[in-house]
């Protein structure tokens, strides 16, 4: 089977730091992959490559079949936008909007329709089970349905790939859990592949396998499926 | 875990059958793991030599006519058992600790000692959340016990992994 996502022999510098250093690695279609290593190691920085954030200094980054290091910026953008999802840390949700509002964006920058873009999103916060701040504004809802409504705004538009930085890093274990949970089964319901950047191992366990970056290079564990 | 303190524990809200003991523990604590009838009865037999239950037989047939009841004492060492913390495991003799020394001192790879380590300890940390995200409040909390002290493990490994040099520098 091929990958669908790919990165071979990527190099990438913060001025004399190597961040990463010939780090390849494979994503399938569907699999959820944890990228785990220490702080520091290069794994979010890996993770920016991937999704067409950062350009690596040398190596290739591939996305169904197109090397997306050579695309131009716009190009790289739409794709971000209609084949990329994206959870981070703390939500980056926009505080003027309402949560449904938030969740709506993807798709309405995408050029649906007000209504179609609000009731899609309306479905997503129902499925996470935080239909009742779509009304509010990210600051009026708690840590933990924020970060379900950053989850509903990653998968509005049905994305092939979902990149998630230390979805739960800032939220109790409680929390974290139930986040993780109901992330991970819709994620696998629409078919999207998942890399989930994580350091803790109770949160890699939702992965199918892990990759574990170290002073920039990975060592990847085989896919067996 | 203690099977008698735990049969203890069930006889508190009244008196019961052996069979009946049994069903309730395997339900609460079994988890995979039954209990032999013959260890209800072994335990029974000591729990009433050493007066903490006592026996009411029934009239009829029947090769199970014995109901057992708490007695006052039972019920007072029960009390003492729940309020003693049970002692924290040191697990000083790390065998994953002296694979990684031998390594070191054999001159093979200790990376792939550890990294072996993580993939195993990852895969089954990965079966049990699987349980728990389908099970019932009580294999959540039994698997994240399990999963807290996997996760410990690992955070070990990933330390000691970014100590190897180090550590090397020391062993050889």
């Amino acid at each position: 089977m091929q990958p669908l996502l790919t990165a071979e022999d990527v190099t990438y510098s913060f001025g004399p730091t190597h961040a990463l250093d010939s780090a390849s690695l494979r994503v399938y279609a569907g699999e959820v992959l944890a990228l785990m290593g220490p702080s520091g190691s290069g794994k979010s920085t890996l993770l920016h490559c991937l999704a067409g954030i950062l350009t690596p200094d040398s190596g290739q980054v591939t996305f169904d079949g197109r090397d997306i290091t050579a695309m131009s910026d716009t190009a790289r953008s739409a794709l971000r936008r209609t084949d990329f999802g994206f959870v981070f840390q703390f939500g980056q949700l926009v505080p003027e909007l309402s949560c449904l509002e938030n969740v709506a964006l993807p798709l309405r920058l995408a050029g649906v329709g007000r209504r179609e873009a609000q009731r899609r999103s309306a479905e997503w916060l129902e499925r996470l089970e935080v239909a009742d701040v779509a009304g509010k504004r990210p600051g009026q809802a708690s840590g933990g349905q924020g970060q379900r409504v950053a989850v509903a705004r990653a998968l509005v538009t049905r994305p092939r790939v979902i990149f998630a930085d230390e979805p739960t890093g800032a939220l109790d274990s409680l929390n974290g859990e139930r986040v993780m949970q109901l992330f991970i089964a819709a994620a696998r319901d629409t078919g999207a592949a998942v890399v989930l950047v994580t350091h803790e191992a109770r949160v890699a366990a939702y992965s199918d396998r892990e990759a574990v970056v170290r002073d920039g290079r990975v060592r990847e564990q085989e896919y067996a499926r | 875990m203690s099977v008698g303190y735990a049969i203890l524990g069930l006889l508190e809200n009244g008196p019961r059958h052996g069979y009946d003991l049994k069903r309730s523990y395997d339900e609460r604590f079994g988890h995979g793991r039954a209990l032999h009838y013959g260890q209800v009865y072994s335990t029974l037999a000591r729990l009433l030599k050493n007066g903490l239950v006592e026996v009411e037989s029934e009239p009829g047939e029947g090769p199970d006519r014995k109901r057992y009841a708490i007695t006052t004492a039972g019920v007072t060492d029960m009390e003492g058992w729940l309020g003693t913390p049970e002692k924290p495991e040191p697990y000083l003799q790390s065998t994953l600790y002296t694979k990684v020394v031998l390594a070191l001192l054999t001159g093979r790879d200790a990376a792939d000692v550890l990294d072996g380590q993580r993939t195993e300890h990852l895969r089954l940390m990965r079966e049990l959340t699987r349980r728990k995200t389908d099970g019932d409040l009580a294999d959540q909390l039994i698997c994240d016990h399990a999963l807290f002290h996997l996760e410990a493990d690992l955070r070990w490994l990933e330390l000691t992994a970014a100590r190897l040099d180090q550590l090397a520098a020391r062993v050889r």
